[in-house]
């Protein structure tokens, strides 16, 4: 018999009771909230991902991609991360799907149907890097909280959608318009419908980019519904969390959007430098608007044993927000000399770049390939993980591979 | 009062009493299958079906317990155990909290960060033994400023 069935809709206490199971622990539970102690689901399955990507959480859903998993040009849906704060929405129509776009700076609010987007604005397609503003959190140290994501949490895949900004005029922004916040369909964590899951956005000089986008394919194929069927906020450079899946509205604020989790410590930082573990008052911290120079290396994977004399041929991404990289080393002596990689400039601005370099070693032994960009304004990556903050969000330390010469 | 008359009384009775039996039967049989297929009487929420949350009615099953840990949440078997799969699994899973290492203060701090602003409920006298469960099974250790590469598995690269 399916008890599992049963518990779900008594409760626990009503369940304890039945059953005689000391009920003193859950004096204090909500009834209808049940601990969850059993696997949710096949994540490999359900969202078509390789077996190789990492789930750090299954509810919610929470899995990033290893580096070598991230060789490709364009990240393929089976490498790409999964961020959520909440539940993903079950049952998507559509046919009927609108998005709504108000807010106090709206000149004439108005809902579109998918249809209506599709058809009556331009589309573009653009390569747009995702990072979520947590990747490589689990290096702080004191231990900030949260997933703790490693090096995965990052995708450049191809994006398809019209633009924010054509939809804005098409509305009629007010002069007070500071922000636009983000509303989707995805569910809090509590089941409770009055609260959001996440409610995000970005200042309107984001918002009225190019390449900012309402996008409703990934790929050249529908977006999947983990990364937010279908339709998505696409910001790229910027913290992923402001690319609002599952879109049904957007709202024109004349103050920086209050949505959830805009609010301080979430995905913001010390706005003046904290020693590590330090106290932080909420009204010193700041919002995370670009992401930092990054860079990675996809190949190979780390622990190659060639033979003395070979070459290694290595290559992989590098990214910096808003910016475009501008050099691209790597070192294979812990940062005391550096050799300069072959860097492709972006596809499209906000597109992750490519490298490579064919890399000879002097003898046998033990070696770290780091690899360090820099940006367009000649800020690179630290070799130590850089400021600590609450959350731990923005580490961009060189990514490194272990090689042994045989 | 006549035999035959006694039996007829017993007979009628006996019907009847079969009869509101048999419907008591049936309506406890409807109400253990509603219990079990809520779908029966009520169609669920999609919400409801993806995340089927438990398999056993004891918390801490008999069985669960390997090399110290409760497998079907992977918490570290010690004391507060129940209180923390109980209060700390409803939302998300295990994993989000094994995940995490904090000192006592730290771990204060994300339980009133869930309670302001995340629906999480007063933990009561129930507070204290999470905490100390927390403080003691998932506290920080120093990591440095940069960590060595570990656990590398090592491969023989063979075309280039
Ligand atoms: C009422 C729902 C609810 C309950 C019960 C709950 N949490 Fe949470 N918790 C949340 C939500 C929502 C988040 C944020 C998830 C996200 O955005 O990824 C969260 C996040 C966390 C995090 C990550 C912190 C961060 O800043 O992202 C930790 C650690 C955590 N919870 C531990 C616990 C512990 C320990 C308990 C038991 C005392 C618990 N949770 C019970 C809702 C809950």
């Amino acid at each position: 018999m399916d008890r599992r069935k049963f518990i779900k809709e008594a409760g626990l206490a009503t369940a304890a009771s039945v059953v005689g199971l000391d009920i003193v622990f859950s004096s204090t539970l909500p009834e209808n909230y049940i601990p969850l102690v059993k696997e949710p689901g096949n994540p490999y399955k359900l969202f078509g991902i390789d077996p190789e990507m990492t789930v750090l959480n299954n509810k919610p859903w929470n899995i990033e991609a290893k580096a070598h998993l991230l060789d490709d040009k364009i990240t393929p849906n089976k490498y790409m991360f999964v961020r959520n704060n909440g539940l993903i929405p079950q049952s998507i129509d559509v046919s009927n799907w609108e998005l709504v776009i108000d807010g106090e700076s709206v000149v004439k609010p108005r809902t579109y149907s998918l249809q209506e987007l599709k058809t009556k604005f331009k589309q573009y397609s653009y390569q747009l890097t995702l990072e979520c503003g947590g990747n490589g959190r689990s290096e702080f140290n004191p231990p900030a909280k949260g997933n703790q994501w490693t090096v995965g949490a990052v995708s450049c895949a191809k994006w398809t959608g019209v633009r924010l900004r054509d939809i804005l005029e098409d509305v009629g922004v007010k002069e007070d318009a500071v922000y636009i916040g983000y509303h989707g369909a995805d569910v809090h964590l509590s089941k409770d419908p009055n609260k959001e899951a996440i409610s995000r956005g970005v200042p309107m000089y984001k918002a009225l980019q190019n390449e900012t986008l309402l996008a409703f394919k990934m790929n050249d194929k529908d977006i999947p519904l983990a990364h937010g069927y279908p339709l998505r906020l696409i910001a790229g450079g910027w913290p992923a969390s402001a690319s609002g899946k599952w879109l049904n509205r957007i709202s024109i604020r004349n103050k920086i959007h209050d949505g959830a989790k805009m609010k301080a410590p979430s995905y913001s930082v010390p706005c003046h430098a904290v020693a590590p573990g330090e106290k932080v008052k909420e009204s010193d911290m700041c919002i995370i608007e670009s992401m930092p120079v990054k860079s990675l290396i996809t190949y190979p994977k780390t622990g190659a044993m060639i033979e003395a004399g070979s070459k290694l041929e290595i290559r992989g991404h590098a990214w910096a927000g808003e910016l475009e990289v501008a050099k691209m080393e790597y070192s294979i002596d812990f940062g005391a000399t550096w050799k300069t990689c072959a860097l492709d400039r972006p596809t499209n601005r906000l597109a992750w770049q490519h490298f490579r370099a064919s890399v000879e070693f002097p003898q046998k032994g033990y070696y770290e390939v780091w690899a360090r960009a820099t940006d367009e304004k000649g800020v690179c990556q630290p070799m130590l993980v850089p400021g600590w903050n609450p959350k731990g969000y923005l580490n961009n330390a060189c990514h490194r591979i272990a090689v042994k010469i045989k | 009062m006549h035999y035959e008359e006694f039996k007829k009384i017993v007979k009628r009775t006996y019907v009847v009493l079969s009869l509101f039996f048999g419907l008591l039967l049936i309506i406890a049989g409807g109400l253990v299958y509603e219990m079990l297929y809520p779908s029966f009487l009520i169609t669920e929420t999609d919400q409801d079906i993806v995340y089927e949350p438990i398999e056993n009615l004891e918390v801490i099953g008999k069985n669960d317990i390997k090399n110290g840990i409760h497998e079907p949440t992977g918490f570290v078997d010690a004391n507060g155990l129940e209180q923390v799969v109980i209060n700390c699994t409803p939302c998300h899973s295990a994993k989000l909290v094994t995940q995490n290492r904090a000192t006592r203060e730290g771990w204060i701090g994300i339980i009133r960060w869930m309670q302001e602003t995340q629906n999480l409920w007063d933990l009561g006298a129930n507070e204290a033994v999470i905490v100390d469960y927390l403080a003691t099974h998932y506290a920080p250790e120093n990591k440095g400023r940069r960590e060595l590469l570990n656990n590398i598995e090592w491969y023989d690269l063979k075309d280039k």
